[in-house]
């Protein structure tokens, strides 16, 4: 086993693989942290003790996100397919999968931010009105600012995460380390496949998170 | 000055303000002090114009304080800096930036020389200049505090609303921040309000307090006389006084001296003169700013009450009979 997972001739189809992994993983993290702060910053605006409290605007807000968070991804996935199209031009492919990952990560970026920025000290938020600061300062020189340590774990968080969905976007032809791992490894029973796939997995895995963390703290 | 006309306030149906009014003069250090819940943060956050009121009027300066009017409520909350219990500084910026930051809020530019020499300047009145390049995290309570005082005085405001700001300090670090606030006080010539529920910081350094209870203000005055010799049951209450533990038999009598009737032997002049026994059940010495303040309570016989009075009218003694 050792001697095939040594094998060099099965890495430029693993690597490749896994190109296609990072080009997903990292657009639809860059769409969703994008499109998924808009939402976060209502949310807690109009939140109950946020700047501009209203019940409605949040009710309405919070209950389209719970829906979205509430698909499977494999059903999302599908039902997107004629969305997908008309955005893209097709279905199935690399580019093709950003769009449910990126959907499927909007509702929980934006849950992510907003939590991260409603644990904003309220004492702080007083203060910045004390001294006249207006909304939009306080939003982007208190909430954002304190909250960018916590909202980039939320971040890190976000990428491990659809590290794990983009291998299911493989099955609409995505490609992808998760893709390989089922075609060559389970339904081909080369077993050195499903072998490496994990392993560069959990390295990814790991090296994101410790990332993550150094930033964390060289931030806060 | 501030004038608090007739300012009421209900939230959830209790009454937080019931009819307040009061006059806060120009460069004075004025104290709002009361049990918690008393309604003196509200108060002081109706000020400028963090918290509404519904009904009655708030003037600084005779500009009334309106949260409809945001352009002008901006206007007058530049006058007045604030700190808080709690310190509220931004974690992720250095005490340079946070002293900076209300410029930042009055698109004032913090980078010229002007700038920079003005937040060192305030940074070295609170005496930091060794930590202006240290986050919130690294300081002690004191210290924070200090940075905010700095913050709250970068816009040059005219007064400095103090939302218990010392309850979270020690004694020792409490005194500091207030021997600061009156430095700022004497050298700025800075109104400042005090909320509090600490005694220490009104003998310390406040001129005039008012006494507010369940949203009603019960007194205002002088602290010596609204402290040595309080009347009214909630301030006694307050002040935890010597009532649950005198003696229940014969007449309790209350004495008080003023400054210069401290050094005189009242007490066994009276008793060689009337020829009679007292007992001295309490007595309390108070430092109410520079002057110091006592009260001392004799248990007596009744027949010797009279007599007593009379002799303490004519030393120009005030007294009470405690019941």
């Amino acid at each position: 086993m050792l001697e095939q997972i040594l094998n060099p001739a099965i890495y430029p189809i693993i690597m490749q693989a896994f190109w296609k992994t990072l080009v997903m993983v990292f657009w639809s993290t860059l769409f969703s942290v994008i499109l998924g702060f808009i939402p976060a910053v209502i949310l807690t605006l109009t939140a109950p003790g946020g700047l501009k409290p209203n019940k409605i605007v949040y009710g309405i807000l919070s209950f389209i996100v719970n829906v979205f968070r509430s698909f499977p991804f494999i059903i999302l996935l599908v039902i997107l397919i004629p969305f997908t199209r008309a955005l893209v031009g097709k279905s199935i492919g690399t580019t093709a999968a950003i769009v449910p990952l990126t959907v499927s990560a909007i509702p929980f970026i934006a849950r992510v931010f907003e939590t991260s920025l409603r644990e904003t000290n309220p004492g702080v938020i007083e203060a910045a009105r004390s001294f006249g600061a207006s909304n939009f300062q306080i939003l982007m020189r208190v909430y954002v600012k304190e909250s960018i340590p916590r909202m980039l774990n939320g971040i890190v968080l976000l990428i491990i995460s659809l590290v794990g969905y983009s291998a299911m976007a493989g099955t609409v032809g995505g490609g992808g380390v998760g893709d390989i791992a089922i075609r060559y490894g389970y339904q081909q029973y080369k077993t050195e496949y499903l072998i490496v796939c994990s392993l560069i997995l959990i390295i990814f895995v790991q090296a994101v998170q410790a990332l993550g963390n150094l930033m964390y703290k060289k931030m806060s | 000055m501030i004038t608090i006309s007739n300012v009421k306030k209900t939230f959830d149906r209790t009454e937080v303000l019931k009819n307040v009014s009061m006059e806060i003069e120009d460069g004075e250090i004025f104290g709002i002090i009361g049990q918690s819940g008393a309604g003196k943060s509200t108060l002081l956050r109706c000020i400028n114009g963090l918290e509404t009121y519904d009904r009655g009027e708030i003037r600084v300066d005779g500009k009334l304080v309106d949260v409809r009017n945001k352009g002008e409520l901006r206007l007058l909350q530049k006058r007045m800096g604030m700190i808080f219990q709690g310190f509220n500084l931004l974690e992720r910026l250095d005490v340079y930036q946070n002293v900076a930051l209300p410029m930042k809020f009055w698109g004032i530019p913090t980078n010229t020389a002007q700038a920079k020499k003005k937040i060192m300047n305030l940074i070295k009145l609170v005496g930091l200049e060794e930590k202006a390049h240290a986050k919130p995290r690294e300081l002690s309570g004191g210290q924070k505090q200090r940075v905010a005082i700095a913050r709250a005085l970068v816009l040059d405001p005219e007064i400095l609303l103090c939302d218990e700001a010392t309850s979270a300090l020690d004694p020792e670090i409490t005194k500091g921040i207030l021997a600061l606030l009156q430095r700022i006080n004497k050298e700025m010539g800075i109104t400042i309000v005090v909320v509090t529920h600490q005694m220490e910081v009104v003998k310390q350094i406040c001129q005039r307090v008012a006494f507010l209870s369940h949203g009603q203000m019960l007194a205002i005055g002088k602290p010596e006389q609204l402290f040595v010799w309080p009347k009214e049951r909630e301030i006694r209450d307050f002040l935890r006084e010597e009532s649950d533990k005198l003696p229940t038999t014969g007449i309790n009598l209350k004495l008080f001296f003023f400054g210069e009737g401290n050094q005189r032997p009242i007490v066994t002049q009276m008793s060689q003169e009337l020829q009679t026994d007292f007992n001295i059940c309490w007595a309390k010495l108070e430092d109410f700013r520079e002057d110091v303040y006592g009260s001392l309570v004799l248990n007596m016989q009744e027949k010797d009450l009279e007599r007593a009075c009379a002799f303490l009218d004519s030393k120009g003694v005030t007294w009470e009979v405690i019941k």
